[in-house]
C-alpha cells in the first residue's frame, strides 16, 4: 500500500512532501528572512564599501575581514552581495505589487460581472499572454531606458494575465456560494461583498500566487540585468553580479558568478517553496 | 388590485449547454400585504426559481418574461441604489442557512453588515438591535451569539439568527425558501412557529415554499401548487385539502402517509415528476393524471377563477367532488 503511494508519487508529489516538512518550511523562512534583513539593511551591513574598486584586489580570496574574498574590479564580495540583495529583492517586490493588485482586480471585476466584460477582459489577457516576460521587459527597456523600474513594470504587465486567469476562476467559485447570493440580497453593494468577503475568502491563494510570482520575477529580473537592461552597474545586484563574474569564470575565478547566482536560487527556492506550503495549507482547510 | 407582490406570466429559461430550457412557464402569484401565501411543489417544480426571480437573483445567463411587481414598482427594471432599497424591503431565508453565512465572519458581522454599510448605523447601536432582533427569535444570550462563529451554532439556531437578520432591515416581504427542510422535525416546529408569530405581529407578507401541503396549510392564508414549472391551482389552504380543484393536488394529498391507518403501501403517483422542459406542450400533468382525457392532451388549459381560486385544468368543474374519492 505505502509502497505503491511511493512508487505512484510524482515529482510535483515530492515537491509537495518536501514543502511540507517543518525543517524545510523553517529554513525557507530562515532564507527568506535573511534576505529582506539585507534588503532593507544591506548598506549598514556591508563591511565595507560595496563599491569600493581596488585593482590590486582583483580575484584575490578570502582573508581577514574579506570573508568571501574580491571580485574582478577588486571589489569586496561580501558587502557587494548585501548591497545588492536591496534591488534584487526590490524588484520583484515591484512586479508581484503591480501584478497581484492589476491581477486580482480583473479577476473579480470579470468574474462578478461576467457576461461581455469577462469576455472583453479575457481577450484582452489573451493577447497579453502572447508576449513572452522577458521580451516584453526588453521591448521596455529600449523604450523608457533601462533600469530596473521600466523591466519591473513591464515584467508586471506581463504576469498579469496569468495571475488574472488563476484567481478569476478561484473568484467564480466563490462567486458561486451561497452566502453571497445571501449578501446580495440584503442589499449589500456589490463592491462591499468583494472587499469584504469574495476577497479575504480568496486570500490563501492570492499569498500562494504572489510568492510563486516572486520567484519567477527575480530569476526574470536577474535575466534582464544580466543582459544589461536592468540594474545598471556600478550599482550592486545578483543578476548584474552573474553577468560581469562571467569573465572570471573563464578565468578560474568563478567565487563573483557563483555566489551571486547562489543567493538567487537559495532565494528562489525557498520562496517557491513557502507558497507552495501556503497552496496546500489553504487547499487542505475547509475546501 | 392591492397587491404588495404580483408575479404575471413569468417565464424563465436557464442555458443548459448553451441552449435554453425552460424552467418556469407562465407563473402568476399575487402576495397582499401582510397576507402568507404558500408555494408547494415537488423538487424541481420551480418554487424556489419564483423566489428567486422575485429577489432578483436568478442564475446569469437566466432570461425571464412577463412582470414582478412589487407595490406597483417593475422589480426586473430594477439597477443599483434602487434595487439595494427594494432588497431592504425584501428578506429571503434560504434552506440551507450553513451555506448561506460566509463561514469565516463572526455571527455580528453578519447581522450587522447591512445596517452598518446601508443604514449608516453605528456599529454599537447596531449590535443592541442585533440583539433585540435575537431576542424576539427567543435568542437569549445574545450578546454571547454575536461573538460567535455560524460554526458553533447548531442548524435550527443558526436559522433563527438568519431570521433575525432579516428582521433587521423591517421588510415588508419575507421569502422562505424552505427553512425548515435542513432542520430536523422538532427544532422545524420552533423555527416555524417563530416565522409564524413574528409575520402576524409585524404584519410582513410571507412567500412560504414547501414540499408539505399540510405545513403550507397550517401556516399559509393562500396556498399555490406548482408542477412542472407551472401554477397547477390556488386556493384558499383550509379548502385545498378537502376540496381540491385540480387532479394533482389532489394526488398530492392522497400520497400524504396518515398517521390513524396502517397501509401495506403508500400511495403515489403513479410516473415519475417532471421538470417544465420534459413537460408536454398541453396539460403539463396529462401524462400521469388518472382523469385524464383526450382533450387534456391537446392544449395548455389556462389559469382560470374557480370559486375563490384559480385552477390550471380543463375538467375542474366536472371533477368536483370526485378528487377526493379518488386517492381514499
Amino acid at each position: 500500500m505505502s509502497a505503491l503511494a511511493t512508487a505512484g508519487a510524482t515529482v510535483g508529489g515530492g515537491r509537495r512532501r518536501l514543502a511540507g516538512s517543518r525543517v524545510v518550511t523553517g529554513l525557507c523562512v530562515a532564507i527568506v528572512a535573511v534576505a529582506l534583513l539585507a534588503a532593507v539593511l544591506g548598506p549598514l551591513l556591508a563591511p565595507h564599501d560595496p563599491n569600493a574598486a581596488d585593482l590590486n584586489n582583483a580575484f584575490v580570496g578570502p582573508y581577514g575581514d574579506h570573508p568571501l574574498g574580491f571580485d574582478g574590479q577588486g571589489r569586496d564580495l561580501l558587502s557587494r552581495l548585501l548591497d545588492g540583495a536591496r534591488s534584487s529583492m526590490l524588484g520583484p517586490a515591484i512586479v508581484v505589487a503591480v501584478a497581484m493588485a492589476a491581477g486580482t482586480l480583473l479577476a473579480v471585476v470579470s468574474a462578478w460581472l461576467g457576461g461581455w466584460v469577462d469576455s472583453a477582459i479575457g481577450a484582452v489577457l489573451d493577447v497579453l499572454f502572447a508576449f513572452p516576460a522577458v521580451l516584453l521587459a526588453i521591448l521596455a527597456a529600449a523604450v523608457f531606458g533601462a533600469g530596473l523600474t521600466a523591466a519591473a513594470l513591464a515584467l508586471a504587465v506581463a504576469y498579469t494575465p496569468y495571475i488574472a486567469r488563476v484567481l478569476r476562476s478561484a473568484a467564480l467559485r466563490e462567486r458561486a456560494r451561497e452566502y453571497v447570493a445571501a449578501l446580495e440580497v440584503q442589499g449589500l453593494p456589490a463592491v462591499a461583498i468583494c472587499v469584504r468577503h469574495l476577497l479575504p475568502n480568496m486570500v490563501g491563494l492570492v499569498a500562494a500566487q504572489a510568492t510563486l510570482l516572486f520567484g519567477y520575477a527575480m530569476v526574470d529580473l536577474a535575466a534582464v540585468s544580466f543582459i544589461g537592461l536592468g540594474v545598471q552597474p556600478p550599482q550592486a545586484d545578483w543578476g548584474v553580479m552573474v553577468a560581469s563574474g562571467r569573465a572570471g569564470v573563464l578565468q578560474g575565478y568563478p567565487a563573483e558568478a557563483l555566489s551571486a547566482g547562489l543567493c538567487i536560487v537559495l532565494v528562489v527556492v525557498a520562496v517557491n517553496l513557502l507558497g507552495e506550503r501556503i497552496a496546500q495549507r489553504d487547499g487542505g482547510g475547509a475546501r | 388590485m392591492s397587491a404588495l407582490l404580483e408575479v404575471e406570466r413569468l417565464s424563465v429559461t436557464l442555458p443548459v449547454e448553451g441552449k435554453p430550457r425552460s424552467v418556469l412557464h407562465d407563473v402568476s402569484l399575487s402576495i397582499a400585504p401582510g397576507e402568507a401565501l404558500g408555494l408547494v411543489g415537488e423538487s424541481g417544480s420551480g418554487k424556489s426559481m419564483t423566489a428567486r426571480a422575485a429577489a432578483r437573483l436568478l442564475p446569469p445567463g437566466a432570461r425571464a418574461d412577463g412582470a414582478v411587481r412589487f407595490d406597483g414598482r417593475d422589480v426586473r427594471a430594477l439597477r443599483g441604489r434602487a434595487l439595494r432599497d427594494y432588497r431592504g424591503e425584501v428578506a429571503m431565508v434560504f434552506q440551507d442557512p450553513r451555506a448561506h453565512v460566509n463561514p469565516v465572519r463572526r455571527i455580528g458581522d453578519f447581522m450587522t453588515e447591512a445596517l452598518r454599510t446601508l443604514g449608516g448605523v453605528r456599529s454599537a447601536e447596531a449590535r443592541r438591535r442585533a440583539v433585540a432582533a435575537l431576542a424576539d427569535v427567543g435568542i437569549d444570550d445574545g450578546e454571547r451569539r454575536l461573538r460567535q462563529y455560524p460554526h458553533e451554532l447548531s442548524g435550527g439556531l443558526l436559522q433563527r439568527v438568519m431570521i433575525a437578520t432579516t428582521l433587521l432591515s423591517e421588510p415588508r416581504l419575507l421569502l422562505a425558501d424552505e427553512p425548515t427542510t435542513a432542520l430536523d422535525v422538532t427544532t422545524q416546529a420552533e423555527v416555524m412557529a417563530i416565522l409564524d408569530e413574528l409575520r402576524r405581529e409585524r404584519g410582513m407578507a410571507l412567500l412560504f415554499i414547501t414540499h408539505d401541503l399540510e405545513l403550507a396549510g397550517a401556516v399559509c392564508d393562500r396556498t399555490a401548487v406548482m408542477y412542472a414549472g407551472v401554477v397547477v391551482e390556488t386556493r384558499a389552504s383550509s379548502l385545498l385539502h378537502d376540496d381540491p380543484l385540480h387532479p394533482y393536488t389532489a394526488a398530492l394529498a392522497g400520497a400524504r402517509p396518515r398517521i390513524d391507518a396502517t397501509a401495506e403501501r403508500l400511495t403515489t403517483i403513479p410516473g415519475r415528476s417532471q421538470s417544465a422542459f420534459e413537460a408536454p406542450a398541453s396539460c403539463p400533468f396529462a401524462p400521469r393524471c388518472a382523469h385524464v382525457r383526450p382533450a387534456c392532451e391537446a392544449e395548455r388549459p389556462p389559469l382560470r377563477a374557480l370559486d375563490g381560486g384559480e385552477v390550471r385544468c380543463a375538467r375542474a368543474e366536472e371533477l368536483r367532488g370526485e378528487l377526493e374519492m379518488t386517492h381514499v
